[in-house]
Parts: structure tokens; C-alpha cells; sequence
């Protein structure tokens, strides 16, 4: 996928956000660090444009979640910023890459103890597969079927596919 | 060449640091990579439920054979704000008897499944010989006889950091008992070690007898040196250095080296004050000047959770190296 | 018995040469003994050395009181293996060693030992400092030294009357220096590395202040001095120059001022922890060069045995003391660039001297003397295992060290306590 690709989806899964959620009050869409931050600020603009209203945004780092803590280096990258009570809200999850679906799985876990959402939806702009917990996204930008060890970069500029690279 | 550089087995498979036993052991990297982990868990500390899974399924044992009821809370916080269970064995309770060998109760500890020890003792060296003693254990310090006090310097750097935007550069005074005092050393090292100014204030019997090779200067004019300074970290004074021979009295320690009022308006705009606590209000500090703006005291207290829940996942969960950090 | 085959070394000189035992005594030294009487025991001593056996001037043998950590018969084996045949047993026992009856109960522990005990007496009344011991009584059984070794005596006014006192009996008086006002507790060498460390310190003064004033008494009162384990730079000038001006002091010093310094410590083990404590690297090349150049005459062990438990406390809490018998001549060879004859000449007929054995020990090795020998092969490599000791306890901080000198037989009285490193009793 180029940049231009990227707007295109960009701007569809807002609008299917939309679809879905109609009233932006409601809605928290929440980033993963650090891919997902991008992303969800794109959306979270749409979203408040197509709506005229104001949606809620927030940034979380799921790294005291992960549960490969201890196997290898795991360090919080970047900030967490929630700014609202979570209670009662539909949190759209954002994500650049889904893959084995662990870090949502945590993200869900850390989302936890921010107050009890009426629903948690997950966006991401890729989804490659490979899953290894039953989690399945509700927006994507493209369905990429990938190998395992192929690495997937998702950003404002576009979608690349490139080898692991071997140490 | 550092005492903990004698300890055997200081990493672990992942190349994380196995123990904190002196600030040395983390060097300047490590202690940024506290710094930045503390910010996430002061950030974890603010939520509804201040708690994360992250040392799930990890024991942490407390082993205070010095009595301090305030780190200790401190430690055990941290460590159930990070899921880990929590075992106390504190020197009031018969948990710890004195006549027993020292090592036989660290292994008999270690052999009821613990994964890390915070030790504090009245004894200098004693978690360096806990951690020679242990097999898999990581051992913390929490404050040795007059030699180390390492989590206390690191929620110092981290209140410095946040009040000022970093150590580099700043001109730093400790005041007061250096001689036997666990915090000033731990200090030096950090302070000196991320680029601070530091000098020490104190009347020459109350200075180690030898500062060859310490990144300080030295002044017996407090007055002197103040104006110019960024913090003033004072030192607690205790009543038995009287009884030693090393002071006349209070009064004259008060009047040479106190933080009294009169002085507290001789500190330059920005500058601020900071104690290790318990305070002697009267003595190395006026009263009032503990509650001004210029103090930041309460901000200690209320980072060191946050920095022990750093220091615990560094240990036990992250699997970092700090070499490499 | 014959020892066969070594190099014969004493006061007198080397030669190659085979010694012939009897009786308890030397019969013969001679070059290749060809006819050797039926029913011989042959002790094989082809490429060592045959010297007269060792004198410890300085050994805590702990018994009677602190059994647990070693006995007279525990510590005379290790002190036989160590090519020992006479120690000074040290006083500060429980009870001390300060009547003659005291002195028999050692003496009589010493009667099956594996060398030959000779208790020290005490200076003071329960090492106390306070009121002379009975010195003279105990002379009677035959001590020659006394000392408060532990401690030092703090009263400058008790230890001249004690000097003036021992005058008459022709003994030598001992001192452990070490003010204790000046020490005020401190458990290692103050200086650089307590500062770093966080241990409270004893300053040299604390050693030097001592060594002065009894240098004083005895210019004053003309008695026998001997300096137990100095360890200061300081400490052996000023002896030296007492020694120039004609003064009769001795010094000894001990094998781990001469190989260990404060910076052992850093490890917060206690094994490192001795009195006097462990000093810099000046010191330790100013006792090297003292023991070089004559200014020292006589290495003594200091052997101080502690249970495992009291070595595994926290640092300052823990007893000071080292072990030294199994390991001083092999330090000793391996670690001062000396030759042989003055590594035994400070560890055999000196410390006789002083300790008023030279009648039983320190050679020379001629037909007529007791046969108190030990063969040592100079070229033994061998590794320090604190576990495999024949003392009780286990602190000795050398462990895993490779040392070239060991003791191979040892004979006491003409029978053979040790053989080929074994101990046979």
C-alpha cells in the first residue's frame, strides 16, 4: 500500500466507525504505542469532522501487560494518556500491525482497570494473520497474507513488507 | 574498583542486572533507564486501580533487620502495584532471631520460593554477603549501615529531575553528617555520576575520614557556599554523635550548619531543599522551612514508590541489559 | 630413623646430607649414609630441604573455653603439618592464662600434642589491664613470655612496673599494639576503603601510639620487649631505629600483613577481618621490606581460629582472626623473593630465640640436638583448601591460592608427626 492507499482506508474505516457508533460522546478511541498513535489521531480528526462533534482521544503502553515479561527485554516505550474515565464508553482499540493478537489481549487487560466500557471495538490499518488467541478486528485497512517471519511496517506513508532480518 | 564489583554472578541469563546493592551497580545509563521507568509507573500510580500485572506470580520478601516501617511500606507498595506477593520478616516479630547464623536465615528465606530480597540492615555489607549467599534470589538493597541507601538517591535524582529538568550541570550541597550517613553516599554517586556539582558541607569530624577519590569538594562555610547552589540536601543529624566526641552540641551544629531561617532567605530563586527524613525540625532544619515551596520533601515521599516499582521490574521483569541500556 | 637423600640447611649453612635419628635425637649428618643399621625406618628427603622445625612465636590454641573452634591437639596437628614443632600457645583463653595453675592445665593438654605447646602468660590479672599477674610463679613452669595478646596493656603506669617487674626474672615481655581509645572499635584499617565502605576504622596511630610509648618504657626500664604482629609502615621505622640505638626489642609480623591488603574488604567478608586489621598497599611493602632487610625477626602465625557460624555474621559483628599454620612457610616462600636460609632463619632459630627455646628448637642440625626437624619440598605446587585443614575451623581467607614450598615430614622429638603431608596422629 502506498500513502495514497493509506488516506483511502483511512478515511473508509472512520466512516464505518461512524457507521457503527453514531454518537461521538460515547467513543474513546484509544492508540497503542507506539504504532497505533498515528492512526488513531487520523481517525479520531475524521471522526470529529464527519460528526461535528468532539471525540475523546488517548494513548496506552501495554508493556507491564505483555505476558512475555521476563523472556526478553520488555521496557514501556512511551507514554500512557487516558484522559476520561472509561466507564460506560465504546473504546475503538488502534493498531498499525495485528499479528498473533497478544498485545490487544493485553490492551484489553490494561483497558481493565480504566473503568468498565460498554464495548471495546478493535481498528487496525493491517491485519496479516498468524493468530494465536481468538481476538478478530472489527475495522481494517487491508488484509495482508503474510509469512511468519516477514515484518510488516505500517505507517502514514505507507505499508511495506520486508525479511526478519537474521543477526 | 567497587565493592560490588566483587559479587559474583551480577547478571542473569537475560543480561539483567541480578542485584542492586550500591549505585555503582547501575552507572549512569541504568540510572536514566529508572528515571524513564518511573515516569510510567507515577503514571500507573495516578490510576483508579494503580496496579499492574506486571510481576505476577513473583514473591518479593522484605527482610528489615533494621526496623524502618516507612521503606518498608514503601517497598512492599511497589511490589503489590506490580502483582507481586509479598513476605515480611521484620526484626520486631521472632521472625528473625539474632542468635541464628546470618546466612542460614537468608538461605532459609531463599528456600521458601522468594524470587527477590529487599535487605535493610544496621550492619554495613550485608546485602553484598546476602547476595553471595543466595542462589537465585536478586537481592536490594534497602540501606546498610553507613554505606548505601541506593533507592533513596535514585528518588532523589527523580525528584531533582522533575523539579529542575535534570542533574547535569547542577550545583548540589550535602549538609551535614556525611560521616555515617548511607544517603550521602549513595548520593554522591548519582548526583556526581549524571553531571551534577557536588559539595560537601560539614564540620570536619563529621566527614569520612578519608575522600580520596570521591567526585566532591569540600566547604565549612555553609553560608559561603549557599547563594550559589541549585539544592540543598540536608542531612539528618542524630543526638548520639554528642556522646561521641564528634560535636560539642546541638546548638552549635544548628548555628554553624543548620538550614535556619534566616539562611533559607540567602537561597538563590529556583533553588530547593530536600532531607531524606525523619526530619529533626529545630536542628539541621527551621520548622517552617520544611513546609515552604522551596521544600520538596513530601514530593520524596511520594516518588518512592513509584521508583521502587522501577527498580523491582528492573530486577525481576524488564530482562534488560543495562550495560546496553 | 634417617631422613635420606635432602640438603641439610641451619644456621651454620647447607650441605647435602643424611640424618640419622635416634632415640629422640640427632645421631649423625652426613654426606650419604651408605650402612644403614637393620629395621630403619627410611624417610625419603630427595630434593628437599631438612631444616630444624619451625617455632610459631604467636598461636591461639583456644583451649581452655572455646574448644568449639579449636583444641591444643587440633591445633598442634595443623601446627605439625605447617613443619611447626614448637608454638607459643597465646593467653586469652577462658580462663586466661595467668596463674601457674592455668599453665599446667596447658601444659598437660600440650603433653600428647603434635608439637611442642608452650603456653605465654598473661601480663595482667584476667588480661585485664589493671594488676600484675602472678609473672614469677608462672616463670617457675618454665613460660618465658608474657603477654595480654587480645589487647594491649592501655595503663602506661602498669606496663612499666610490669617491665621494671620482669627485669628480674629474665623474661621477655610481649605487646599487642593497639590503643583503644585511639581504635575506638573500629574493625578494619581506616582509611580510604572504610571511608568507601561504610566500616568505622582504626587509623595506624591507633598501632604506632603504642609502639612508641613502649619503646619509651623500655628504654626506661631495660626490659626484654617483643612487638606482636606489627603492621604499619610507621610501627617497623620506628622499631628499627630503636634497634640502631641498641635497644632489645624484637618485632614479628604475620603472613597476611605481608600479602593482604584493606582493599580485601570490599567483599564485606569476614574472614578478612583481623587485629590488627588489614593495612594498604604501603604497608604491605613496608613489612616485605622489613622482613628483607633485617628490620624484622620473626614471621609468627597469629593463628586465630573462629567458628563457621561467628565468620558468617555481618561484618562488624563478626570475631577477628585468621587462620595461619598450615599456610605461613608456603606464603612465605611463594609470596617474599627471599632465599630459603632467611625464610627459616625467620621462621625456625629467630623465634626460638626469642621464645627461649633454642636449647630444643631451631637447630643447628648436629649430632647431640634434639631431632625437632621438618623436610620441605621447595618446589611443591599445591592449592589452598581451607576444607581440607586439620584445624577446627574453617577461616582461613587464602583459599584457591597456589603456592610453591610445602612441609612433607615433620619430626618432633625423633618421632614422625607427619609423613609425605599426612598427619600421623
Amino acid at each position: 500500500m502506498d500513502a495514497e492507499d493509506v488516506r483511502r482506508a483511512t478515511w473508509r474505516m472512520a466512516h464505518e466507525i461512524v457507521e457503527r457508533n453514531p454518537d461521538p460522546s460515547q467513543l474513546a478511541i484509544i492508540g497503542l504505542q507506539t504504532g497505533g498513535v498515528w492512526l488513531a489521531e487520523r481517525l479520531a480528526r475524521i471522526v470529529g469532522e464527519v460528526t461535528g462533534g468532539d471525540v475523546e482521544m488517548g494513548t496506552l503502553d501495554v508493556a507491564f501487560y505483555r505476558d512475555d515479561i521476563g523472556l526478553r527485554p520488555v521496557l514501556p516505550e512511551a507514554a500512557t494518556h487516558i484522559p476520561v474515565d472509561l466507564t460506560g464508553t465504546t473504546v475503538v482499540l488502534v493498531d498499525d500491525v495485528l499479528f498473533t493478537g497478544r498485545t490487544i489481549r493485553a490492551a484489553l487487560n490494561a483497558l481493565g482497570d480504566y473503568g468498565r466500557a460498554r464495548a471495546v471495538q478493535l481498528a487496525v490499518m493491517v491485519d496479516r494473520g498468524h493468530r494465536e488467541l481468538p481476538i478478530r478486528p472489527d475495522y481494517v485497512g487491508k488484509n495482508l497474507p503474510t509469512r511468519r517471519d516477514e515484518m510488516v511496517d505500517a505507517t502514514e506513508e505507507g505499508v511495506v513488507i520486508g525479511d526478519v532480518q537474521v543477526p | 574498583m567497587t565493592a560490588t564489583q566483587q559479587a559474583e554472578k551480577r547478571t542473569d541469563a537475560t543480561g539483567a542486572p541480578r542485584h542492586l546493592l550500591a549505585i555503582d551497580d547501575l552507572g549512569p545509563e541504568g540510572i536514566g533507564e529508572v528515571m524513564r521507568l518511573t515516569d510510567s509507573f507515577v503514571e500507573v500510580s495516578r490510576r483508579p486501580i494503580p496496579k499492574v500485572p506486571a510481576l505476577r506470580g513473583k514473591t518479593v520478601a522484605s527482610l528489615f533487620f533494621e526496623d524502618s516501617t516507612r521503606t518498608r511500606l514503601s517497598f512492599e507498595t511497589a511490589a503489590r502495584r506490580l502483582s507481586a506477593d509479598v513476605m515480611t520478616f521484620s526484626a520486631g516479630s521472632s521472625s528473625l532471631s539474632k542468635g541464628e547464623s546470618l546466612r542460614d536465615t537468608v538461605l532459609t528465606v531463599e528456600a521458601m520460593g522468594v524470587d527477590a530480597m529487599v535487605v535493610r540492615h544496621s550492619a554495613a555489607g550485608v546485602p553484598t554477603q546476602v547476595a553471595g549467599w543466595v542462589r537465585g534470589a536478586s537481592v536490594v538493597n534497602a540501606g546498610d549501615g553507613w554505606h548505601e541507601h541506593p533507592t533513596q538517591a535514585l528518588l532523589d535524582c527523580y525528584t531533582i529531575g522533575r523539579r529542575k529538568g535534570g542533574l547535569e550541570g547542577l550545583r548540589i550541597a550535602i549538609v551535614g553528617d556525611v560521616r555515617h550517613s548511607r544517603v550521602a553516599r549513595s548520593c554522591v554517586t548519582a548526583f556526581a555520576g549524571l553531571g551534577a556539582h557536588v559539595t560537601l558541607v560539614s564540620p570536619p569530624t563529621l566527614l569520612p575520614a578519608s575522600l580520596a577519590g570521591w567526585p566532591v569538594e569540600v566547604s565549612h562555610d555553609f553560608d559561603s557556599v549557599l547563594p550559589k547552589l541549585d539544592v540543598v540536601y540536608l542531612l539528618r543529624l542524630q543526638k548520639e554523635r554528642m556522646t561521641e566526641a564528634l560535636l560539642p552540641s546541638l546548638r552549635e551544629y544548628t548555628a554553624t550548619y543548620g538550614l535556619t531561617r534566616r539562611r533559607a532567605e540567602l537561597l538563590a530563586p529556583g533553588a530547593i531543599v530536600m532531607h531524606p527524613g525523619p526530619v529533626n525540625r529545630g536542628v539541621e532544619v527551621a520548622a517552617e522551612v520544611v513546609d515552604m515551596d522551596v521544600s520538596a520533601v513530601t514530593e520524596q515521599v511520594a516518588n518512592g514508590v513509584a521508583v521502587r516499582m522501577a527498580v523491582l521490574y528492573l530486577l525481576l521483569g524488564s530482562g534488560v541489559d543495562l550495560a546496553s541500556a | 630413623m634417617v631422613l635420606k637423600g635432602g640438603r641439610v640447611v641451619d644456621a651454620t649453612g647447607s650441605r647435602p646430607a643424611d640424618v640419622l635419628v635416634q632415640d629422640g635425637e640427632i645421631v649423625s649428618v652426613t654426606a650419604k649414609v651408605s650402612a644403614v643399621p637393620p629395621g630403619t625406618v627410611v624417610l625419603d628427603a630427595g630434593g628437599c630441604v631438612v631444616a630444624p622445625g619451625l617455632v610459631d612465636l604467636h598461636a591461639h590454641l583456644r583451649q581452655p573455653g572455646n574448644e568449639e573452634a579449636e583444641t591444643v591437639e587440633t591445633g598442634s596437628r595443623a601446627a605439625a603439618l605447617g613443619g611447626y614443632t614448637a608454638v607459643v600457645a597465646m593467653p586469652n583463653t577462658d580462663p586466661p592464662i595467668d596463674t601457674a595453675a592455668a599453665v599446667r592445665e596447658v601444659l598437660d593438654l600440650g603433653e600428647e600434642a603434635c608439637c611442642d605447646v608452650r603456653p605465654a602468660g598473661a601480663i595482667t590479672v584476667g588480661r585485664r589491664g589493671e594488676k600484675l599477674a602472678p609473672l614469677a610463679e608462672m616463670a617457675g613452669m618454665g613460660v618465658r613470655i608474657f603477654t595480654d595478646d587480645g589487647s594491649g596493656v592501655q595503663d602506661a603506669r602498669i606496663m612499666r612496673r610490669a617491665m621494671e617487674y620482669a627485669t628480674a626474672l629474665g623474661v621477655t615481655l610481649a605487646e599487642h599494639c593497639e590503643d583503644a581509645s585511639l581504635a575506638g572499635g573500629g574493625h578494619m584499617h581506616e582509611g580510604e576503603w572504610s571511608s568507601r565502605l561504610g566500616i568505622a576504622g582504626q587509623p595506624a596511630e591507633a598501632e604506632e601510639l603504642m609502639v612508641m610509648r613502649d619503646l619509651a618504657l623500655a628504654r626506661l626500664t631495660g626490659c626484654r620487649l617483643h612487638f606482636l604482629h606489627l603492621s604499619t609502615a610507621g610501627s617497623l621505622a620506628m622499631v628499627s631505629g630503636a634497634k640502631a640505638s641498641g635497644l632489645d626489642v624484637t618485632v614479628e609480623v604475620t603472613p597476611h600483613h605481608f600479602t593482604l591488603t584493606d582493599a580485601c574488604v570490599a567483599s564485606y567478608d569476614p574472614l578478612f577481618k583481623v587485629n590488627p586489621p588489614l593495612r594498604t598497599e604501603a604497608d604491605v611493602a613496608a613489612v616485605r621490606s622489613a622482613l628483607s632487610d633485617g628490620a624484622v625477626d620473626a614471621i609468627a602465625t597469629d593463628h586465630a581460629p573462629h567458628t563457621q557460624e561467628s565468620k558468617e555474621m555481618p561484618f562488624q559483628e563478626a570475631p577477628p582472626g585468621m587462620l595461619g599454620l598450615e599456610t605461613a612457610l608456603g606464603l612465605a616462600l611463594t609470596e617474599l623473593a627471599l632465599p630459603l636460609e632467611r625464610v627459616l632463619a625467620l621462621m625456625s632459630w629467630q623465634p626460638a630465640r626469642i621464645a627461649g627455646l633454642a636449647s630444643d628448637h631451631g637447630g643447628p642440625v648436629e649430632p647431640g640436638r634434639p631431632a625437632n626437624l621438618c623436610v620441605i619440598d621447595p618446589d611443591a605446587r599445591w592449592v589452598v583448601d581451607p576444607a581440607a585443614s586439620a584445624s577446627r575451623s574453617r577461616n582461613n581467607p587464602y583459599g584457591g591460592r597456589r603456592l610453591t614450598g610445602r612441609v612433607r615430614h615433620t619430626l618432633l622429638r625423633g618421632e614422625p608427626v607427619v609423613v609425605d603431608g599426612e598427619a600421623q596422629r
